[in-house]
């Protein structure tokens, strides 16, 4: 199963390489991972989606990344109401007639289109990696050239009462 | 904590180079010694050290220096301390360090790196160890700015020697150890993601005492973080208490007296009949210490199956690691073991079980050839055990000839075992055995080792000799890798593939090489004349012991089997 884990993290050269070393030493599969500044200066928050085979193993992961002298929190936000966001280019080939085409379909993504030439055009979009899947199956038949995707990065909502978009979950699944 | 005032001589602190400021803050954390070796990287470091008066121990490779480290940490429950220069240096101590972590063992480890200015450009004698030994120490760093460097250094004795002890590496560019500065020693510790827990949660506390009163056959399994705790008096009045029976792990030999009725001896595949059966058997097992190894499990399917597991340790993550557990206690050993004598609770009726026991005790005691003439290694533990009246320091590689020393020399006190248990490391014990006589100048200190593990660090022959120290160097000697060979017999049909070491040097004439007193002995009596003379005086002695080398370690669980499938239990 798929869980997102957070870790807050002292900003100290090496500790990406001390996690990412202790996930492949204990050979957790890392599909994504993001890390940025946060409200706090000098400490880094990481997002990571992990696929794990059981709940043992999840607990041993974030006892483990506990464990790293650099690292002040550990949580899997999976269970929690949570916002997640990723953010993709996707380069699909477009010449001047299709443009309008595409424009149509992405414009219910809220995505939009941020570079032009004349075989493509270069779409952006942020959502949830279900949106973000959605919107590449679309685009797919158009023929994409390329394309990156950030992974995710996600904190708990505000409030964790008022759960109605429960989304979240399902991606994860 | 900040101090509150400077002292005078402080205050006038004149400036120093990051290499002083380094000896200094040795000599504020009362390090008494150092083992290491010099090379381009740490010039500056061993030019400051010149006129300190801190003890350097020159090992003849790396690799020495730190199983000496390693050593003098196990039995004096001080960090040891190493310095290496970069590249090459840093490497050779890779074994040491990762041996250490596994065994978590207090480690402070200098490493000299080439200067900040090149770092990145392959330079000369350069190595990514930050990145090298990231996965196999507790913490480290590379130091970046020489004002820093007071800071880190009181951080990495305070990582290495709390919680749960190990390695940390401080990784010096030469440029920061020759770069001047007024040090400001006063700076203090800032470690937010560091607070190792030390006393128990108490309701998991109450939870265990009422687990205990209600047992019917109740094991405890004491480990090495009794010992890293000094718990050992703590475990025999809460056992004594509740008459509940001890098994050790290899590491945890010592921490509970070797001749205790309630003793069941070591458990695990080379354990004995009985300590194996409690754990099979239990209905309640408190793991206080100990991390359910592989070797001590056996298959985790038939561990300790109809048990409440409660689980005492000071490193979370290692509860629930391999085995389910009912009870967790996060907590170093010594408090939970307070608590739990201070907690009003029954005591629980363990007469039954204990008889049982003990019955199996008698019915399968450990057992080695009798009437034979061959000269037994088991009986060289024994003789070893005789002549140092049970009170010696004693070393060892890994292998046969640690099994036999676990299971014969019967430790009845803390902290005179020193092996190689994690890691399994050839070569540890004897490097391993300067470093604790160097910890304890006027005990007696045995280096057991096989005729393997010596040869792959033997040169530290010339630190004995430089500096006289008594080490007794007990050479398990049988021509083979012995456990290797024994694997090959038992589950590759006799097939002995580069485990049979028929050719050798001469052992006698390799020590006298060295200036030490040398002995080769082939019967028991013989041995008899040899050890009486060679541990009677404080110089350092090498009896190379011409064992059978047939013997193998029994009892043993065959891999993949359970606590209760072991095989060689009679003769």
């Amino acid at each position: 199963m798929k869980r997102i884990v957070t870790a807050t993290v002292i900003n100290q050269s090496g500790v990406l390489n001390r996690i990412t070393g202790l996930m492949t030493k204990r050979q957790f599969n890392i599909e994504s991972i993001t890390v940025g500044h946060t409200e706090t200066e000098g400490v880094s928050k990481m997002t990571f989606v992990v696929n794990v085979d059981g709940d043992g193993k999840i607990e041993q992961l974030i006892k483990q990344l506990n464990k790293q002298i650099d690292v002040l929190k550990v949580s899997d936000i999976t269970d929690q109401a949570i916002v997640v966001r990723e953010l993709a280019l996707i380069k699909v080939i477009s010449n001047a007639q299709i443009r309008s085409e595409i424009s149509g379909i992405i414009e219910p993504f809220r995505a939009s289109i941020i570079d032009v030439s004349r075989e493509s055009i270069t779409v952006q979009v942020t959502g949830d990696s279900e949106k973000i899947e959605a919107i590449i199956d679309l685009l797919r038949p158009y023929g994409i050239k390329e394309m990156v995707r950030t992974g995710i990065t996600a904190f708990p909502r505000g409030s964790q009462k008022s759960v109605t978009d429960i989304k979240q979950f399902s991606i994860l699944n | 904590m900040r101090a509150k005032a400077k002292p005078e001589a402080e205050a006038i602190t004149t400036e120093m180079t990051g290499a002083e400021v380094l000896i200094h803050s040795l000599k504020k954390e009362n390090v008494e010694v150092l083992f290491g070796y010099p090379g381009g990287a740490v010039l500056p470091i061993y030019d400051a050290l010149y006129r300190s008066p801190i003890k350097h121990i020159l090992s003849k490779h790396e690799q020495g220096s730190i199983h000496a480290a390693e050593g003098y940490a196990r039995v004096s429950g001080k960090p040891g301390v190493v310095i290496a220069t970069s590249g090459p240096g840093a490497t050779n101590l890779v074994t040491g360090i990762t041996d250490a972590m596994m065994d978590s063992l207090p480690l402070v480890i200098f490493t000299g790196q080439v200067a900040s200015t090149v770092i990145g450009t392959d330079a000369f004698q350069e190595a990514d160890i930050m990145g090298i030994t990231a996965p196999i120490t507790k913490h480290n760093y590379q130091v970046r700015d020489v004002q820093d460097l007071p800071r880190i250094i009181k951080e990495a004795f305070h990582i290495a020697s709390t919680g749960r002890p190990g390695p940390v590496l401080v990784d010096i560019p030469k440029d920061v150890a020759n770069k001047t500065i007024s040090p400001d020693y006063d700076s203090t510790i800032h470690l937010p993601g560091y607070q190792p827990t030390f006393s128990p949660n108490i309701l998991q506390i109450k939870k265990l005492a009422d687990a205990v009163g209600q047992a019917k056959k109740p094991v405890i399994l004491a480990g090495a973080g009794i010992l890293h705790a000094n718990a050992g008096k703590e475990l025999l009045t809460f056992t004594e208490k509740n008459k509940i029976p001890v098994v050790n792990t290899l590491l945890g030999l010592g921490s509970y007296p070797g001749q205790h009725p309630l003793f069941l001896g070591m458990g695990g595949m080379h354990g004995t009949y009985t300590a194996n059966m409690a754990l099979y058997e239990c209905d309640l097992l408190i793991s206080i210490g100990a991390r359910f190894d592989d070797r001590l499990t056996g298959n985790l399917a038939h561990f300790a199956k109809n048990a409440v597991v409660a689980h005492i340790d000071v490193d979370p993550a290692e509860i629930g690691k391999n085995v389910p557990t009912q009870i967790p206690i996060v907590s170093d050993a010594r408090e939970a073991l307070r608590k739990l004598v201070d907690v009003d609770s029954e005591t629980p009726d363990t007469e039954e079980w204990r008889s049982q026991l003990t019955e199996n005790s008698k019915n399968y005691p450990l057992w080695k050839k009798t009437n034979t003439d061959e000269f037994l290694p088991q009986q060289v533990v024994e003789l070893v055990h005789e002549y140092t009246k049970g009170d010696a320091i004693i070393t060892t590689d890994v292998g046969q000839h640690q099994m036999w020393a676990a299971q014969y020399y019967a430790f009845t006190d803390a902290n005179r075992w020193v092996t190689s248990g994690g890691l399994g490391t050839m070569g540890f014990g004897f490097p391993a055995a300067v470093g604790a006589q160097l910890a304890f100048p006027d005990q007696t200190v045995v280096a057991l080792t096989g005729d393997g593990g010596f040869q792959m660090t033997l040169q530290e022959l010339s630190t004995l000799q430089e500096l006289n120290l008594p080490v007794k160097v007990v050479i398990m000697n049988n021509h083979t890798l012995g456990m290797v060979r024994q694997w090959q017999e038992a589950f590759y049909e006799k097939r002995y593939s580069h485990s049979l070491l028929p050719v050798q040097p001469d052992f006698v004439k390799l020590g006298e090489a060295y200036g030490i007193k040398s002995y080769k002995v082939t019967t028991q009596e013989e041995a008899r004349g040899v050890f009486e003379e060679a541990f009677s005086h404080r110089d350092p002695v090498l009896i190379d012991c011409r064992v059978s080398g047939k013997e193998n370690v029994y009892p043993m669980i065959a891999p993949g089997k359970g606590l209760h499938q072991m095989i060689g239990v009679k003769p």
